[in-house]
């Protein structure tokens, strides 16, 4: 008996390796993978509920096509305008500028098949969503969820980023009562998005909200914030920048306070301005984390939906729903299809987004 | 030197490279203060509408309990009491799914991130590919040529170890730690809602939707990737020759990872629970999807208050601020911890 544990034992041993990462990969297997997978099917096929269960057909690419130029166009891309002479140069200088960077890129004589590649769908997807941007944000289009979330993001992960930034120069500085400021600037990073979304719904009002006197005072009584498109995405901004600064600035914050003291000081002593102090030593000291930072930020502000499905619920009309959201929608009117096929569009543009992020980051850490 | 400071020096020179001059400092904590106050006074507001009555709220604003208005306990009344248990299941909900479902999270991942430190994995590529391929074989017949499941998957099986031991000796090139490790995170990428769709098919085929443990399952599998990152990063932190001189004393891999490894990385584990445990508790979308009543969590709960009469601001109010007091009393307390779990990630990484 005992010698029949021991063999177990050492059997167990052996499989020791395969026992600590397989519970992991299943995990993740079953539990991404494999809906990812189904969720490709259900994006190319119509869903329908029939008698005891549901009914799946294939239809290929008609979801996808549904949304580029069918009857969801409106929805996902926008309502076309059409192009003022300024918007038809700003789309030539941005079509000139990646071209210079492609011919530098050819004569530099470092080419490679993956480069290239990705370099020219780069290219194109950068030039299609300035395009797309430009077309829907004039006075005669109308933007869709697309171009709503892809503002939320850049917007907001640029200024959560300075105003953290800024927020964690200020706290590094040796002054009493920083641990105060740390711990209270930490605050809104806990509370649940659902929550702040109510909490910013109510704050906004301009009849019971908090700051009522002061719009009354500008003439703005009667204006309901959140019936206005731009004024309601801004606020959904506002809310979410309420949230994720403190994200920022805690890591920015301790990056700081990682970076030696001595150059610093050294600096100072020599008599160097407090914006070449951050230019030469600081900033190069903090840029790698500066990097993962946006990038994780980058990554998770694509999934926003808690924030206009609450505060606006996507409105008014659609003006501020998010992909996320846009796919909820979809998956509500049991169009299983069309909303896996917003999901996966939302997936190309996020691994577009960081991939593109992370090469250029990766050159400007290079020349740094 | 003229050890006489001018008004300019007075007040924008510090007098030590330790101190702040006078003027910058005003204006930092102008700044700072401002600050405060932007991350403090929705939560005021939040506790200030909590005790108004509605007509309190709809005559415009009233900022301070007491002195321009009388408060009142009454939505707070009809919360615990009138609601009771309709408030309470959500509550314990929320708890057990987020409490099981970090633990598993935690225990899983850390498992997975020690052996991605310690332990060489060098699977064959052919295999991997071979078996993504058989997989989409299987779904493929399931799907389109409406082979039943249990035939599907044991022909997908025998096809797939058939293929192994022939074809897939041939095959040299191998996988490294670093891409097990990157494939575990880069999970982190996918939108919930592209793999939230099949998952809600998958638990209603089984019955399992509107339970705790179809929360549990799939909060453990979102949050997975962030504890094998973070706690990958923890353990290569931890110095090889404990465990060495453990293995040469023949203890076995468990052993030495419950009784030597977990107990040294005991703040690593804390913060990531913690991180865990809040992502979870405010998780919103995927409870959106796979709860409707019986596993109902708070954040379902606060959005269900905007009911058809409007939205119930003063209920509203009491019911967010029981959902954060834990938060916030847990961030208070612990602060050190979690912003360690933030930090692991990122500042290293």
């Amino acid at each position: 008996m005992k010698k029949r544990l021991a063999a177990f034992s050492e059997w167990a041993d052996m499989r020791a390796p395969a026992v600590f990462i397989l519970p992991a990969i299943m995990v993740i297997l079953m539990l991404a993978i494999f809906p990812l997978i189904v969720s490709l099917y259900l994006s190319l096929s119509r869903f329908k509920f029939i008698k005891g269960g549901f009914s799946l057909k294939f239809i290929g690419l008609l979801n996808y096509k549904k949304l580029l130029v069918g009857s969801q166009q409106f929805h996902f891309l926008g309502v076309f305008g059409k192009l003022t002479v300024l918007e038809i140069g700003i789309l030539i200088l941005a079509a000139v500028l990646l071209i210079v960077w492609l011919v530098r890129y050819f004569r530099s004589g470092r080419l490679s098949i993956i480069g290239v590649l990705g370099r020219l769908i780069l290219t194109t997807g950068v030039l299609a969503l300035t395009w797309l941007i430009l077309l829907t944000i004039n006075q005669n289009g109308y933007p869709g969820t697309l171009v709503v979330t892809i503002f939320y993001v850049v917007f907001g992960v640029l200024i959560q980023f300075l105003i953290g930034l800024g927020l964690a120069l200020l706290c590094a500085q040796r002054i009493p009562g920083r641990n105060f400021f740390r711990l209270v600037f930490f605050f809104p990073l806990m509370v649940t998005p659902v929550g702040i979304a109510y909490t910013f719904r109510m704050l906004v009002d301009t009849t019971i909200g908090p700051f009522t006197p002061i719009w009354e005072f500008f003439g703005w009584g009667a204006i309901p914030w959140v019936t206005i498109p731009w004024a309601a995405r801004w606020v959904i901004l506002l809310g979410d920048t309420w949230q994720w600064t403190p994200f920022m600035f805690i890591v920015l914050l301790a990056a700081l306070e990682n970076q030696p003291r001595d150059q610093v000081e050294a600096a100072i002593v020599d008599g160097a301005s407090g914006w070449q102090i951050f230019r030469d030593i600081t900033w190069p000291a903090i840029i790698p984390v500066c990097v993962t930072l946006i990038l994780i930020r980058l990554i998770e502000a694509f999934k926003i939906i808690d924030l206009p499905n609450v505060l606006t619920n996507g409105g008014p009309g659609i003006a501020s729903e998010s992909l996320t959201l846009h796919s909820f929608m979809a998956w509500r009117t049991l169009d299983l299809g069309g909303s896996a096929a917003v999901a996966y569009m939302l997936l190309f543009i996020s691994v577009f987004f960081a991939m593109s992020f992370v090469n250029f980051a990766s050159h400007r850490l290079k020349d740094a | 030197m003229s050890t006489k400071r001018s008004i300019y020096q007075i007040l924008f020179e510090a007098k030590s490279i330790d101190d702040v001059a006078p003027v910058p400092k005003t204006l930092t904590y102008i700044i700072l203060g401002f600050w405060t106050f932007v991350c403090l006074f929705p939560l005021y507001w939040l506790i200030v509408t909590s005790f108004k009555i509605p007509i309190q709220v709809h005559d415009g604003p009233m900022y301070f309990p007491g002195i321009d208005f009388k408060p009142s306990m009454h939505a707070w009344y009809y919360i615990f009491v009138d609601l009771g248990n309709d408030t309470l299941r959500p509550y314990f909900n929320t708890i057990i799914v987020s409490i099981s479902s970090s633990i598993i999270a935690v225990v899983i991942g850390s498992m997975a991130g020690y052996a991605l430190t310690r332990i060489t994995y060098q699977p064959k590529l052919g295999s991997v590919l071979m078996f993504i391929g058989t997989l989409v074989l299987t779904v493929i017949s399931v799907v389109w040529l409406g082979l039943a499941w249990p035939i599907a998957l044991a022909s997908g099986l025998a096809l797939y170890v058939v293929m192994l031991t022939t074809v897939g000796r041939r095959f040299k090139k191998s996988l490294h730690n670093n891409d097990i490790a990157f494939f575990m995170i880069s999970q982190r990428i996918l939108p919930p809602v592209a793999v939230v769709i099949p998952i809600y098919v998958l638990f209603q085929r089984i019955g399992l939707l509107d339970t705790h443990a179809a929360l549990i399952i799939t909060y453990t599998a979102v949050n997975l990737p962030i504890v094998v990152w973070l706690m990958r990063d923890f353990f290569e932190s931890i110095p090889m020759d404990l465990e060495e001189s453990a293995a040469l004393d023949g203890a076995s891999r468990y052993r030495v990872f419950f009784t030597i490894i977990l107990p040294l990385s005991k703040p690593g584990l804390a913060a990531t629970f913690l991180l865990v445990l809040i992502l979870c508790w405010n998780e919103y979308l995927i409870a959106l999807f796979l709860s409707t009543a019986n596993a109902q969590t708070l954040p379902l709960l606060v959005a269900a208050m905007n009911a058809t009469r409007g939205p119930q601001w003063w209920y509203m109010a009491v019911v967010i601020i029981i959902m954060i007091t834990p938060v916030i009393a847990i961030t208070i307390v612990l602060q050190r911890f979690i912003t360690r779990g933030l930090l692991i990630g990122a500042v290293k990484g």
